[in-house]
C-alpha cells in the first residue's frame, strides 16, 4: 500500500478493514462498510480514502470510486462536527420541510442558490461546524416534518425549533434527539455504520436511547384503550406434508 | 365468501412496541418471543414454506407476491449455498413501517430470518439496513449479538444441528437499492443498478447463488404464522391478502402513525381512528403505498385497500403508506416534488428512465413556475408512455405514477397552471 494512505489510516485502520472484509463471503462485499469507516477517520471520503479501499480490496481506484461517487452519504468534500439532513420530499415539505430548509440554509449563511447536494459552514471538522443536506424520505412520515443530525432523527420539526437546534449545535452543545442516543458527531456515525461499536458497554450506551414516540405507538395504543385484539393465537402444530409434495 | 370479522385494529407486529425496553431479548422472551423458532426447527424445510404458503402471506415490500411461493423457488438440494437477504432499505417516499418496526422490536426480525433461514436452507443471512436509519442498524446488531449469546443464532442453534449466521449490512444513500437486484448489487459492492430477470435471485441471487430477499414486514411475521398456524392468519384480512397490515398514516391528518388493521381496511375506517382530517381541512388526494402508487382521491375513502382491492380501484397497494393531503396542497407542486425525486434516484442504467425522469422534472418545475403550456400536459403523458414498462425496474414504473394519476385527477389544476401563462403571454403580446 502507498505510503502516503498507510501514515493517513494507519495499522489500526488496516485491521479494522480486514476485519469488516472477514465479514463477507467474498471481500468485495466489504466496500460499502470500508467507505463508511475511511469516511470516520477523515469526515469525508477522500481520494486517498478510495484508494485505502482499494489497496484492501485488490481493486482498481476506478471500480471504488465508481461506486464511491453513486451513493449520497458518502461525501466528497470534508463535512463538518455535525450533518444536519432535512427532509424535503413532497411530504414533510407540505408539512413544512421546505420551509425548515429554507431558514437553515438563511441562518448558515449559504444564499438562496444550492451548490451541490451538501454545504458546509464553519470550518470542517472543527467543534460547531455543521453541514447541511436536503434529503430524500427519511422514512419517517408520520412524524413529519423530520430532520436528522449525525443520522438521528429530531421529529416534528418547525423553522424556529430547527433554528434553535442549529444554534446549540454551533454553540458546541448536544441536543437530544427525538429517538436515538446522544449525539456524537458525524464521524462517529460513520465509524458505527461501519460496524464498530468498541466494546460491548460502548454499544449498550448507544443502544438505549427512547425510540416510542407517539405516532409509533398510536395504533397499538389505540386498540388497548377499547380492547381491541387479533385474534387469539392458540399453539397450532404445523401440518404435515405428504411425500411428493416434497 | 364473507369476510372474517375481526376488531378494528389487529395488533400483532406492533403489539410488543409499548412494551419497555422492547428492543431487549428479556422483553422480547418474557412476551412470548423466540417460541416460534424450536417449533419450527422441530420441523422439516418443507414442512415451513408449506405452511407459509397455506397462510398466504404476501410480500409487504409493495409488490404482495406469495411469501412461501417465492420461498419455494428455491433449490432444494444444498450444493450450492443458500443466501437469504432482507431488504430493510426503507426509502419509498410516504413508508415509515419497517424503520419503527426494527426500533422497536428487532428480534421478531431476528427470528424470523432464522426461521425463513431453516425453511430454505440457508446459512447466512444479510440485513441489509438503509444507512440513514442508524438507530436501527445497532438496535439490530445488538439483536444479533443478543441472539448469538442465547444461543438462537450461530453453530448448533438450540442443539439441533442447524447453523445460522446473520451479517447487519448499512446502506449508503440510494432508493434504488430497494430493488431487490439492486441490492445485492450493492450488496456486492457495486453501484446499486438493477439485474435483468431472469435469472430470478432464486436461481443466481447474491454472488450468483440462490437467493431469496424478503421484506423486513414479511419476514418478522414469520413467527407469529410458525405459533397459530395459518388457519389464525387467515382470519384477518381477506381472502386473497390475509393477514394484518402496518397501515402509516401521514400528512394531514389529526393523529398521524402506525395503525396495524386487517388487510381490506380502509381509508375511511382509518381516519375515523385517526381523529379525522387535520383541522378539519377537507381530503384532497392521497396514496395508498407511497409514492410510486397512483394517487386516490376522496372518491376513494372505501376503497378496500388489500392487493386486490387498490388493484381494482386503478392504483397498487404497494407499502400501504398513506400519505395523506388536504385541500391547499396544489397537485402539480407534489407531482413536480415526486418527480424530482425520482430524477434524483434514477441509476441512470435504463435510458428511458434516465433521460425521461430528467426531462419530466424540467417540464414540471416549468410548470409549476407559471411557463407551463397546454401542449406539456400531453408530452408528459408521452414520456410517461416511453418510460413505463420499458425499463430494467419499477423505478421508472414508480416515477410515472404521480404524474399520469395526477392528469387523470387533476388535469384542470394542470391546465389552470397554463392558462395563466397563456393570458399573460397574451397581455404581454397586446403590449408589444
Amino acid at each position: 500500500m502507498t505510503h502516503a494512505a498507510q501514515e493517513t489510516f494507519g495499522e489500526e485502520t488496516v485491521r479494522e478493514a480486514a476485519e469488516i472484509i472477514a465479514r463477507y463471503p467474498q471481500s468485495r462485499s466489504a466496500l460499502l462498510p470500508m467507505l463508511h469507516l475511511v469516511q470516520s477517520v477523515q469526515g469525508f471520503v477522500s481520494p486517498e480514502g478510495m484508494r485505502f479501499c482499494a489497496e484492501q480490496l485488490e481493486l482498481s481506484e476506478a471500480e471504488v470510486a465508481a461506486v464511491a461517487t453513486f451513493y449520497t452519504m458518502y461525501k466528497r468534500s470534508p463535512c463538518g462536527q455535525h450533518l444536519v439532513s432535512v427532509c424535503t420530499n413532497t411530504l414533510c415539505a407540505a408539512m413544512g420541510g421546505d420551509a425548515i430548509y429554507a431558514k437553515l440554509r438563511e441562518k448558515l449563511g449559504l444564499g438562496e442558490r444550492l451548490e451541490g447536494n451538501e454545504e458546509t459552514a464553519g470550518e470542517p471538522g472543527e467543534p460547531g461546524s455543521l453541514t447541511l443536506e436536503h434529503a430524500e424520505c427519511l422514512a419517517a412520515c408520520d412524524l413529519a416534518p423530520v430532520l436528522q443530525v449525525d443520522y438521528e432523527y429530531f421529529d416534528k420539526q418547525t423553522p424556529e425549533s430547527a433554528a434553535e437546534l442549529v444554534d446549540r449545535l454551533r454553540a458546541g452543545e448536544a441536543p437530544a434527539p427525538s429517538r436515538g442516543p446522544g449525539l456524537r458527531g458525524f464521524r462517529s456515525a460513520e465509524r458505527q455504520l461501519a460496524g464498530f461499536f468498541d466494546g460491548e458497554a460502548a454499544l449498550e450506551s448507544v443502544v438505549d436511547g427512547s425510540s416510542q414516540a407517539v405516532e409509533t405507538l398510536r395504533g397499538a395504543q389505540i386498540a388497548a384503550e377499547h380492547g381491541w385484539v387479533a385474534p387469539e393465537a392458540e399453539d397450532v402444530p404445523i401440518p404435515e406434508v405428504e411425500e411428493g409434495a416434497k | 365468501m364473507t369476510e372474517p370479522v375481526t376488531d378494528p385494529l389487529t395488533p400483532v407486529l406492533t403489539k410488543r412496541w409499548t412494551e419497555p425496553d422492547a428492543w431487549s431479548i428479556e422483553t422480547y422472551r418474557r412476551l412470548g418471543g423466540y417460541t416460534a423458532l424450536p417449533k419450527a426447527l422441530r420441523a422439516s424445510p418443507e414442512q415451513l414454506v408449506a405452511l407459509v404458503k397455506d397462510s398466504g402471506l404476501r410480500g409487504r415490500g409493495g409488490a404482495g407476491f406469495p411469501a412461501g411461493v417465492k420461498w419455494s423457488f428455491m433449490p432444494k438440494d444444498e450444493d450450492k449455498p443458500h443466501y437469504l437477504v432482507v431488504n430493510a432499505d426503507e426509502g419509498e417516499p410516504g413508508t415509515c413501517k419497517d424503520i419503527p418496526l426494527m426500533m422497536a422490536d428487532p428480534h421478531s426480525l431476528i427470528e424470523g430470518c432464522v426461521i425463513a433461514a431453516y425453511a430454505m436452507r440457508s446459512h447466512r443471512c444479510f440485513i441489509y439496513v438503509r444507512g440513514e436509519a442508524l438507530h436501527c442498524y445497532r438496535r439490530l446488531h445488538n439483536a444479533v449479538r443478543e441472539a448469538h449469546a442465547a444461543g438462537f443464532l450461530g453453530e448448533n442453534v438450540l442443539g439441533t444441528g442447524f447453523d445460522i449466521e446473520i451479517t447487519v449490512h448499512a446502506g449508503a444513500g440510494a432508493y434504488i437499492c430497494g430493488e431487490e437486484t439492486a441490492l445485492l448489487d450493492s450488496l456486492e459492492g457495486r453501484r446499486g443498478q438493477p439485474r435483468l430477470k431472469p435469472p430470478f435471485p432464486a436461481a443466481a441471487g447474491l454472488y450468483a447463488q440462490p437467493t431469496t430477499v424478503n421484506n423486513v414486514e414479511t419476514i418478522a411475521s414469520v413467527p407469529f404464522i410458525v405459533n397459530a398456524g395459518s388457519a389464525w392468519f387467515k382470519r384477518m384480512g381477506r381472502e386473497k391478502s390475509p393477514g394484518p397490515k402496518i397501515f402509516s398514516l401521514s400528512g394531514h391528518v389529526e393523529k398521524p402513525g402506525q395503525y396495524e388493521a386487517p388487510m381490506g381496511t380502509t381509508l375511511r375506517q382509518l381516519l375515523d381512528l385517526a381523529g379525522g382530517m387535520k383541522d378539519g381541512i377537507p381530503l384532497k388526494f392521497w396514496t395508498p403505498g407511497g409514492s410510486s402508487t397512483p394517487m386516490f382521491t376522496a372518491e376513494h375513502l372505501d376503497v378496500p385497500l388489500d392487493f386486490e382491492g387498490a388493484v381494482e380501484a386503478g392504483s397498487i397497494l404497494g407499502t400501504t403508506a398513506l400519505q395523506i393531503f388536504n385541500e391547499t396542497v396544489s397537485v402539480p407542486w407534489a407531482v413536480m416534488k415526486w418527480t424530482q425525486f425520482y430524477e434524483h434516484e434514477s441509476c441512470g442504467k435504463c435510458t428511458p428512465c434516465r433521460e425521461g425522469t430528467f426531462w419530466l422534472a424540467k417540464v414540471l418545475e416549468r410548470m409549476v413556475d407559471g411557463h407551463g403550456t397546454e401542449e406539456d400536459i400531453d408530452t408528459m403523458l408521452d414520456v410517461c408512455d416511453n418510460i413505463f414498462g420499458r425499463s430494467f425496474c419499477a423505478l421508472g414504473d414508480g416515477a410515472v405514477s404521480p404524474i399520469q394519476s395526477g392528469i387523470k385527477y387533476f388535469r384542470d389544476e394542470f391546465l389552470a397552471l397554463c392558462e395563466q401563462n397563456k393570458a399573460e403571454r397574451e397581455l404581454a403580446g397586446a403590449r408589444a
